[in-house]
């Protein structure tokens, strides 16, 4: 066998702590070992030249590269020893960087380490096997995951890319956080005149097939063959039947149900439309406020129904589709205010959300645009923006800037001041975060042209005083106490993940950090892909994110999908389970243990009963290895006989 | 090469290539410092690690076996980090009737965005290691008996 081993210095990065000569040096030592260099980037292109013309000079059969995490370039190096003529197989990588050289403060310590994963590596790759990869079909369907302007936009390309769609979106419009604004920063546009006809196009579109009211109840497969089932949550309206009149909506009786699309501002029926731009448009009833559901008698929506599309009967459908692909752009959340007893913890109806002064702002709204304040539906003339309400507040665990709040308080004191020419807009902020293009003016303007007066500083305490709020708070710049009395308070409440993220992760099999928010494979270079092959990321689902930026990761998502979908086929992951038929005692614990069903059992010719694994849905975790009470079952690449080759290089030396 | 005599012990870690190494990376990239005695084995899913590799490691001459997986419920394969748990859980238990500290062997579960539970978890690890010292699998076999 001859291993060639080639070690990176990563620029400074490994050279600085490990002493990358020496860890050659002691490699050349090593049995099989006929060739180890160091080089200053081997992932650079002639870092890659050199494997290759090494394998060939030195007819090398195995490599193993130590660098940085093969998490990072570890198909990188496979296909550069492809390239030189080896199975792609035949590849290990030592990770002396991520999980060494940044570490480590001790150089002695850190080379010797460095050359025992070194050792490990030669140790696994002279047990390495070629192993080919088969071909299978595609299912060439997306599932777009969220109907808020990340979903939509990607469900739009995807569709325009000629891919069929699916679109679930969990409430019963799309349009997402973004139907609910009223006028959007830096421009001053408003909000539901950009988002309305591409909600229509998501409606018209022949290749979207959209699901209103619907959650992803499970997911099963894996890229190109997935099977789902979709939850369509039951409306209590046929939904084929309903044409949108509103007619059920006005007649009523339930006048107090609370109002999901308005978060709140304002209450609404028991059977509702959410806004008039809805996508579908139509009717629902909220059982847990609706007379009908509660006291079993009522029953004026279907009388009054022309079309008879009321039924009270109505369960929960599912569905089953195949896909191929998942983008997930299922949004973010915001914070309750109870979560901030300082700032009356939601018991002052003059505190309010910033989403829900969009709505007092917005003209489908419950004020139909005019500002009035919820306690007594007088016009605010005062009125107190407090910037990072919960964001970047480690006391209540949400470190992290909420990114786009600075912007919309800019902007809704700007529309303040052009809804109520004598108003005053007070602005609490840390520090301004203005940093698109375009936004940094944008800030200027509402203090320069609009008067809002930006205090530097934050808010300690709101409290009641007669019909005012007071709001007191510090002025740092200043370095005094400042109060003001304010006839309304707007809380740029922080963002959070969406409700049931996590849930929705684990069906997905991706990961999310530990505010909720769905990990990237990579933080720069893979921003829309997720470590699980098949799945993508749009929007705020993965963190924080405005307007601008959740379109574009929208489309970059489709393009990925569009690129995995160009061809008819995908090439499967080779290191999958493997029976040894003649050591198979067919005690089929392996069938039981298999998480994705991949394992049946077979009858050989002599009647003798064994495993066999189906390549095509053995997704390679390796569970079956160790069950097999007899070793029979090898997953490929990870063989008892690697891993403990591996164990024992450690403990032997 | 061996372990730099009385000031490292062999610890042998096996980590999940989807949470576990992926937080290893993630504590790397922000350079959170660590204790240099762990060596790690990528595996795909905690669910692939035999008990007996945790065995043969300690009584070879490892010191410290540490197995990290995902979070349950959050597993890349569905169920492998059950598996897991159940196998990892008895074997702790057995590893007294062998006659080895179960000190020595920790399982835990580790996402790719916690570096700083990472950093967190093999300090304390390599600590505990360090506090029971080398294994010697014949005076602590006596020991036990």
């Amino acid at each position: 066998m001859r291993v060639g081993v080639f070690i990176c210095h990563c620029g400074n990065n490994i050279a600085g702590t490990v002493d990358v000569k020496k860890v050659a040096e002691e490699t050349r030592k090593l049995p099989g070992v006929v060739y180890a260099t160091d080089y200053m980037y081997t992932c650079s292109e002639p870092g890659q030249d050199e494997i290759k013309e090494a394998i060939k000079k030195e007819s090398l059969d195995r490599v193993v590269v130590a660098s940085c995490s093969p998490r990072m370039h570890e198909l990188t190096f496979r296909r550069t020893i492809e390239k030189g003529g080896l199975n792609r197989y035949f590849l290990e990588m030592a990770n002396i960087r991520e999980h060494i050289s940044w570490v480590g403060e001790d150089k002695e310590l850190n080379t010797n380490k460095a050359i025992e994963a070194v050792r490990m590596a030669v140790a696994k790759v002279m047990r390495n096997k070629p192993l080919y990869s088969t071909s299978f079909k595609v299912n060439k369907r997306v599932l777009v995951i969220g109907g808020g302007v990340a979903g939509m936009q990607a469900a739009l390309d995807c569709a325009d890319g000629n891919l069929e769609v699916l679109l679930v979106e969990k409430s019963p419009s799309v349009g997402g956080m973004m139907a609910r604004l009223d006028k959007t920063f830096p421009t001053i546009d408003c909000s539901i005149c950009i988002l309305g006809p591409k909600m229509v196009d998501v409606a018209q579109h022949e290749k979207i097939k959209l699901y209103a009211y619907s959650e992803i109840e499970e997911i099963k497969g894996y890229v190109g063959n997935y099977q789902i089932k979709i939850r369509k949550k039951a409306t209590y309206v046929d939904w084929s039947k309903c044409t949108g009149c509103g007619e059920c909506m006005e007649k009523c009786p339930t006048k107090d149900a609370y109002d999901h699309f308005n978060f709140g501002v304002a209450p609404t029926r028991a059977i509702n439309i959410p806004f008039p731009q809805a996508i579908p448009k139509k009717a629902k009833i909220d059982p847990k406020y609706c007379r009908q559901f509660l006291k079993g008698k009522c029953g004026v929506c279907a009388k009054i129904c022309s079309t008879g599309a009321i039924n009270y009967e109505m369960q929960d459908e599912i569905v089953t589709e195949e896909i191929g692909a998942i983008i997930v752009a299922s949004g973010y959340g915001l914070i309750d205010m109870d979560r901030l007893p300082e700032y009356g913890g939601g018991r002052y109806p003059d505190v309010i959300t910033g989403i829900q002064y969009e709505r007092l702002l917005n003209a489908s709204g419950p004020t139909s645009g005019h500002i009035l304040r919820p306690s007594d539906k007088t016009e605010p003339k005062t009125v107190v923006f407090v910037s990072c309400a919960g964001s970047r507040d480690k006391s209540i665990g949400i470190p992290y800037c909420s990114n786009f709040c600075c912007m919309y308080i800019a902007k809704q004191a700007i529309l303040t001041k052009d809804h109520i020419p004598d108003s005053e807009s007070y602005v609490f902020y840390i520090d301004i975060r203005s940093p698109g293009k375009g936004y940094d003016e944008f800030t200027r303007r509402a203090q320069e042209d609009y008067g809002a007066k930006y205090i530097r500083g934050r808010v300690s305490n709101i409290y009641p005083k007669g019909k005012k709020m007071v709001v007191r708070g510090a002025d740092t710049l200043l370095g005094t106490q400042v109060e003001i009395e304010a006839d309304l308070v707007v809380l740029a409440t922080a963002v959070t993940a969406a409700p049931g993220a996590a849930e929705l992760a684990e069906k997905l099999h991706i990961s999310y950090d530990t505010f909720g928010f769905y990990m990237e494979s990579h933080p720069k270079l893979r921003p829309v892909e997720t470590n699980t092959s098949g799945v993508f990321l749009a929007g705020a689902a993965q963190g924080p994110k405005d307007i601008p930026a959740s379109v574009g990761q929208g489309s970059a998502a489709a393009s990925k999908v569009l690129a995995l979908f160009s061809k008819d086929t995908l090439e499967s992951d080779p290191a999958i389970a493997q029976v040894n038929t003649n050591a198979c005692v067919g005690c089929l614990k392996c069938v039981e243990t298999c998480p994705f069903g991949a394992i049946k059992e077979k009858e050989l010719r002599n009647g003798r009963v064994v495993a066999e694994v189906i390549e095509t849905v053995c997704a390679g975790c390796g569970i079956c290895t160790s069950t097999c009470p007899c070793g029979a079952i090898q997953l490929q690449h990870f063989t008892d006989n690697q891993l403990l080759a591996e164990v024992n290089t450690l403990c032997q030396s | 090469m061996s372990v730099i005599a009385a000031k490292e012990l062999r610890i042998i870690g096996f980590l999940c290539n989807w949470c576990s190494y992926g937080g290893a990376d993630t504590a790397g990239v922000s350079r959170f410092k660590q204790p240099t005695d762990l060596r790690i084995i990528r595996v795909p899913c905690s669910g692939r690690v035999d008990p007996l590799f945790v065995v043969k490691a300690l009584l070879n001459g490892a010191d410290g076996v540490l197995v990290s997986g995902c979070h349950p419920r959050d597993c890349h394969y569905s169920d492998g980090n059950f598996y897991a748990r159940r196998r990892l859980e008895m074997l702790k238990r057995l590893l007294p009737f062998i006659g080895i500290d179960e000190r020595r062997f920790h399982y835990t579960w580790i996402s790719a965005s916690e570096g700083a539970r990472w950093q967190q978890v093999i300090t304390d690890f390599t600590k505990q290691i360090h506090k029971l010292g080398p294994l010697s699998t014949k005076t602590e076999v006596m020991v036990e008996s």
